[in-house]
């Protein structure tokens, strides 16, 4: 197999890693006021990595030695996680302007954190996995201290940086206890392997690593301080494309190189999915910043993906992919709306803030509520059908406790997210909002469809593909 | 061709580094430089690890891999020292137990 080949087979990451050293090359030349036009140029870059992610679902492609392995899993999860990238690239465009966030790097970085995202997923090997997961936490430390006059950004890349950096630590030592007891790093060879004391050592250990970087209880400390103090247009980032990535990444770990010792692992993942789930809604309760609780709300659903990642390869593969996919499709709208709509300039901060937004503006308050509903699974929005998806896969792997404790994590989590919508409806309206552009209306609009079921037929269309997908 | 030593030598070494590092983070009040020195320790002992399996395996690839953590570990000591300037830069100090403006 020639190197042209190779090429071919991992074509959306080797666009992304050309386009993004290209970028910094016309960026250093161009200086600044490229900026505007490095974004646009990089969301098309992140689309067409999309497409062509999407085109490779037929089958699986392997490329350098089987350090890359393109399955119809992985190839579904990066074209989700590229989409979304893309739109919260474009989307930052008008919340960025004259905030000194309005680089040519924030681009750039962007698109290293996806490819590092690319190259998670379609990790064969753990040398490929660490390469992959480096690029995407080393591209996000620096985003997360993006806004380097402000001190709370500041902080939150200090902090990301110090508790990731442990985690990769931590996933490291595991990965060199794998090499050791296994005789070698790719997945099919793990997978060969017989299980030691050693082995399942390192297991846990890089268990450990891949769930701080989902941001799975109890290593999900630096969500809500890292979501509090970076820049929003860096956080509708970080709640969507590397959180799918690491999910779908830990699913795919598990299933292909540690299938065979599924005993050894189901118990720890059905632990953190458990503690995820109920720490994400206690949390938020007493939360009154918007980001924070958007934080928890994530660390809970990360909760509920693991549920069917505890679940084991074939129950719980297709519905990982439909519930992460449904879940960051609306976080990316609730972030939309965010970075949107602003009162005299200033970004929306407090639940408080939401106050009347009913009345001041029905449309994307409309959208926000069922986007709201979709996060939290209420039906009749889709979420609710991705976590029956996701009870589905546990009842039929026996985990019943677990539905259980999804089920309690549903309720108490409901608290929350009604007082978001209680917010908007019933409270009294706070001062009048600025007018918002339309690319927040036209997102929130096009997250809040799909997150409705009036695109049942399209929700029906990513079901099956999701089934296929995990065939493979 | 390692002579009496054995493998898990090695391996006492590299565990020892390690908890070194890890509890290094911990235990660390005053300074975050202190902590990416933690860091080193730790992605240290990994490449301990990697190279006697290597060895005792009589198989490259770990080899390759700690090539490539000693990279990795390079470009992680130059992000996190710019961060660290970025914050020093707002903050005017760098104690840990002070990191504390976002909590809730």
């Amino acid at each position: 197999m020639d190197l042209l080949t190779d090429f071919h087979s991992a074509a959306p990451e080797v666009l992304l890693a050309l386009f993004g050293v290209g970028g910094v090359l016309f960026g250093a030349i161009a200086g600044d006021r490229s900026s505007r036009l490095v974004r646009l140029a990089s969301a098309l870059a992140l689309v067409a990595a999309s497409v062509l992610s999407f085109g490779r679902m037929g089958g699986s492609e392997e490329a350098f030695n089987g350090l890359y392995l393109s399955t119809p899993f992985a190839s579904l999860a990066k074209s989700v996680a590229y989409a979304m990238a893309a739109v919260s690239l474009a989307m930052s465009g008008a919340s960025v302007r004259g905030t000194g966030l309005e680089r040519y790097e924030f681009s750039l970085l962007t698109i290293f954190a996806s490819l590092g995202a690319g190259i998670m997923l379609s990790a064969n090997d753990l040398m490929a996995l660490y390469m992959g997961i480096e690029t995407l936490s080393l591209s996000s430390y620096v985003l997360a201290a993006f806004a380097r006059d402000n001190l709370r950004s500041a902080e939150a890349g200090l902090k990301y940086f110090v508790l990731g950096a442990l985690a990769s630590g931590l996933l490291l030592y595991g990965a060199s206890l794998i090499y050791g007891f296994a005789g070698g790093t790719r997945f099919d060879v793990i997978a060969q392997a017989d299980p030691s004391v050693g082995l399942i050592f390192g297991l846990v250990l890089l268990l450990t690593g891949l769930a701080f970087k989902a941001s799975a209880a109890p290593f999900h400390i630096w969500t809500p301080d890292v979501y509090e103090g970076a820049p929003t247009p860096v956080v509708s980032f970080f709640a969507t494309a590397p959180k799918i990535a690491a999910v779908a990444l830990m699913a795919g770990v598990l299933f292909r190189a540690f299938g065979p010792h599924q005993a050894s692992w189901q118990g720890v993942v059905a632990i953190l999915s458990a503690m995820s789930m109920l720490i994400g809604a206690f949390g938020a309760l007493r939360q009154t910043s918007l980001k924070r609780i958007l934080a928890y709300s994530s660390i809970s659903n990360v909760g509920f993906a693991l549920i069917a990642v505890a679940a084991g390869p074939e129950a719980g593969a297709p519905a990982v992919l439909v519930y992460m996919s449904l879940y960051v499709i609306a976080t990316l709208g609730l972030f939309a709306g965010l970075l949107g709509l602003r009162r005299k300039g200033q970004g929306l901060d407090l639940v408080t803030d939401l106050n009347g937004l009913l009345k001041h503006k029905p449309g994307i308050a409309l959208g926000l509520m069922t986007l709201i509903f979709s996060v939290a699974g209420i039906p009749p929005a889709v979420g609710f059908w991705g976590k029956v998806q996701v009870f589905e896969a546990a009842l039929r792997s026996d985990l019943l406790w677990l539905v259980l404790v999804g089920a309690l994590a549903s309720v108490v989590s409901l608290g929350y997210y009604l007082r978001l919508v209680w917010a908007m409806m019933m409270k009294p309206a706070g001062e009048p909002l600025d007018n918002s552009d339309f690319g927040t209306g036209l997102v929130v609009t096009a997250t809040a469809l799909l997150s409705f079921p009036a695109l049942t037929i399209l929700i029906g269309r990513v079901l099956e593909l999701a089934a296929q997908a995990s065939v493979g | 061709m390692a002579g009496a030593l054995g493998v898990e030598h090695y391996l006492a070494v590299s565990a020892a580094l390690f908890t070194i590092g890890v509890v290094g983070i911990f235990v660390n009040r005053k300074n975050i430089i202190v902590i990416l020195m933690a860091i080193e320790l730790i992605l240290l002992s990994v490449n301990i690890n990697l190279v006697a399996f290597s060895v005792f395996n009589g198989d490259l690839a770990g080899q390759v891999f700690a090539l490539m953590v000693l990279t990795v570990a390079a470009a992680e000591a130059a992000v996190g020292l710019a961060i660290l300037v970025v914050y020093f830069r707002n903050r005017g100090e760098i104690a840990v137990e002070n990191v504390s403006v976002l909590r809730g």
